[in-house]
C-alpha cells in the first residue's frame, strides 16, 4: 500500500460507519479507529475509488458492494494450529477436562474461514471426543463462513500447518486428514460433521447457548475498550461454570469486571470460570 | 525545531546491534516515548524486551493492546502483529495481512503515527534488507514529521536506509555513534 497523504479523514470515516449502521444494521462504531481506518483506506485504494463521495454512495446503495466492503475491511487472516503451544494446552489440559462431560459444546467466535474450527475438530477426534462434541463456528461475515463450510484450504499452506500440528503435540500423519485436489486440500467430512457454521455478530447479537469452551482469538484487538467490555460480558453470559474462555496471545480480560470470576491458566491466555 | 511527542524506530536485519549500541547512551530523562518496530521471527517474542532492558535505565516493555503510551518508556512492537497508534495515544494491534512480507510492518506503524503526532513525530529507519518503512517515511514527511535514517554506509545491510534516502526527503543521516546524542537532544 502506497499512501502518502490519506484521502479520507476521520470525520468521513465516522460518516461511513453511521451509514453502515443505518442502511445495513452493521455496527462498526466500536471498532478500533486506527485499524478500521487503515482497512477502509486499503479498500479505497484497491478499488481505485474516484472520490470519497462516490465510494460512500456505492456502499450505501449497492448491497453487493457492501458485501465486498464487509469482507475486505474485516480481517480474515488465520491459520491451522496457530500458536501451537496454545493448541497443546487445549489437547493436554482443557479438552480432557471437558471430556468428562456427557456432551461438549464449543463456541468459536470470529471463526473466519474455519482453519481453527477444523484444528479443534482434529484435536477432538484424536481424543475420541468428537462424537459427543459440537463446535459452533460463528462470524459476522457470511462469505467467509461459506468458504469455511467447504473445508478446503490452499495446498501451499499444508507444510506450515503440518509443522504447527506437530508442534502442538500431534503425532499422526497430518496429510491423512485431507485429500489433495490440485491446489486445494479438502478436509474430511468427518471433521466437518460436528461443526455448525453460522453468522453471529458479537456487536449486536445476543447469547444463543451455553458452552463449556469459548474461543475468541484475535478478535477483541479490533474493538475499543467499551466494546471489549460488552463482548466479554456476552461471553460470560454464554459460558457455564467451570467452563473455559480462550483469547488471543495479546488479549486479556484483566481490565474487565468479569475477571474476578475467572482464574487464568498459568502462562496461557485461557481463563476458567470459577464462580 | 518542534517538540518531539514520539520517536519511532524501525529496522530489520542488522538493526538489533545498533539498538544494543545506542540504548546504553540514552538519557533516562527523555520526555517522549520510543516505539521500536523490528522485524523478527514469530515465537521469539519475550526475548527482545528482556535483551534491550538490560541496556538502559528506561522502562522497556512489549506493547499491550489498548495500552496508553507514556513518555520515557521504550515500547517494543510484538512479533506477528501490526502496531497502530490511535488518536487518544493508545496502541492498537492488528493481525491483518503482512505488508512488505512483514508483520510487524514498519510502514503501518509510521503511517498511523504520522496522522496522530503530525509535526511532533520523529521516525528513524535503521539497517535492513527490504524497503519496509520507506512508504511510511513518505507519509511522516507529508504530515510534517521528521524522517531520519542510519547512514547506509554504517549499516550491516544498507538496503533499507538507502531506499529511504533514494525516495524520501530525509532530514538527518546519522552514524551509529551519533544516534544516541541525536535522540537525547530532541526537544
Amino acid at each position: 500500500m502506497n499512501i502518502e497523504i490519506p484521502v479520507i479523514n476521520d470525520l468521513q470515516i465516522e460518516e461511513l460507519l453511521t451509514d453502515l449502521l443505518e442502511c445495513y444494521g452493521y455496527d462498526f462504531t466500536g471498532y478500533s479507529k486506527a485499524s478500521i481506518k487503515r482497512r477502509i483506506l486499503r479498500l479505497y485504494m484497491l478499488d481505485k475509488a474516484v472520490s470519497f463521495a462516490e465510494f460512500r454512495y456505492q456502499i450505501r446503495t449497492d448491497s453487493s458492494y457492501f458485501k465486498r466492503f464487509v469482507e475486505q475491511i474485516t480481517v480474515n487472516v488465520t491459520e491451522m494450529f496457530r500458536d501451537p503451544a496454545f493448541f497443546k494446552t487445549l489437547r493436554n489440559l482443557v479438552l480432557p477436562k471437558l471430556g468428562t462431560y456427557p456432551f461438549i459444546r464449543i463456541w468459536l467466535a470470529g471463526s473466519s474461514t474455519g482453519e481453527e474450527a477444523y484444528s479443534i475438530s482434529i484435536l477432538l477426534r484424536e481424543l475420541n471426543l468428537l462424537h459427543k462434541s459440537l463446535i459452533y463456528a460463528t462470524d459476522l461475515n457470511p462469505v467467509v463462513l461459506e468458504k469455511a463450510a467447504q473445508g478446503m484450504f490452499a495446498m501451499s499452506q499444508m507444510k506450515q500447518y503440518s509443522e504447527n500440528y506437530i508442534l502442538s503435540g500431534g503425532t499422526k500423519d497430518f496429510s491423512s486428514y485431507y485429500t489433495a485436489n490440485y491446489s486445494l486440500a479438502k478436509f474430511s467430512d468427518e471433521l466437518k460433521s460436528k461443526i455448525i457454521f453460522s453468522t453471529h455478530n458479537l456487536v449486536s447479537d445476543h447469547s444463543f447457548n451455553e458452552f463449556q469452551l469459548i474461543l475468541c482469538r484475535n478478535v477483541l484487538i479490533y474493538f475499543d475498550r467499551d466494546l471489549q467490555h460488552k463482548v466479554l460480558q456476552l461471553f460470560d453470559d454464554s459460558l457455564e461454570g467451570l467452563g473455559y474462555l480462550a483469547l488471543g496471545t495479546k488479549e486479556t480480560l484483566d481490565f474487565s469486571q468479569i475477571s474476578k470470576d475467572y482464574k487464568r491458566l498459568p502462562g496461557e491466555k485461557i481463563w476458567r470460570k470459577i464462580n | 525545531m518542534n517538540k518531539c511527542d514520539a520517536l519511532i524506530i524501525g529496522g530489520s536485519a542488522g538493526s538489533l546491534d545498533v539498538l544494543l549500541k545506542v540504548l546504553p547512551f540514552l538519557d533516562p530523562a527523555i520526555s517522549f516515548p520510543i516505539v521500536i518496530v523490528i522485524h523478527r521471527k514469530h515465537g521469539t517474542d519475550s526475548l527482545l524486551p528482556e535483551l534491550l532492558s538490560g541496556r538502559t535505565k528506561l522502562v522497556v516493555k512489549e506493547i499491550d493492546e489498548k495500552e496508553l503510551i507514556k513518555e520515557g518508556t521504550i515500547y517494543i512492537a510484538p512479533s506477528d502483529y501490526h502496531t497502530l497508534i490511535e488518536q487518544d495515544h493508545t496502541f492498537s494491534l492488528d493481525y491483518s495481512e503482512k505488508v512488505n512480507y512483514s508483520r510487524p510492518s514498519i510502514d503501518v506503524t509510521f503511517q498511523s503515527a504520522a496522522e496522530v503526532y503530525n509535526d511532533k513525530l520523529v521516525c528513524l529507519l535503521l539497517s535492513g534488507s527490504n524497503a519496509d518503512g520507506v512508504n511510511g517515511l513518505k507519509t511522516v514527511k507529508a504530515w510534517g514529521g521528521r524522517a531520519i535514517i542510519q547512514d547506509p554506509a554504517s549499516a550491516q545491510v544498507a538496503y533499507m536506509p538507502a531506499q529511504a534516502l533514494a525516495h524520501v526527503k530525509i532530514d538527518n543521516v546519522l552514524s551509529i555513534e551519533a544516534i544516541a546524542d541525536f535522540i537525547n537532544l530532541l526537544p
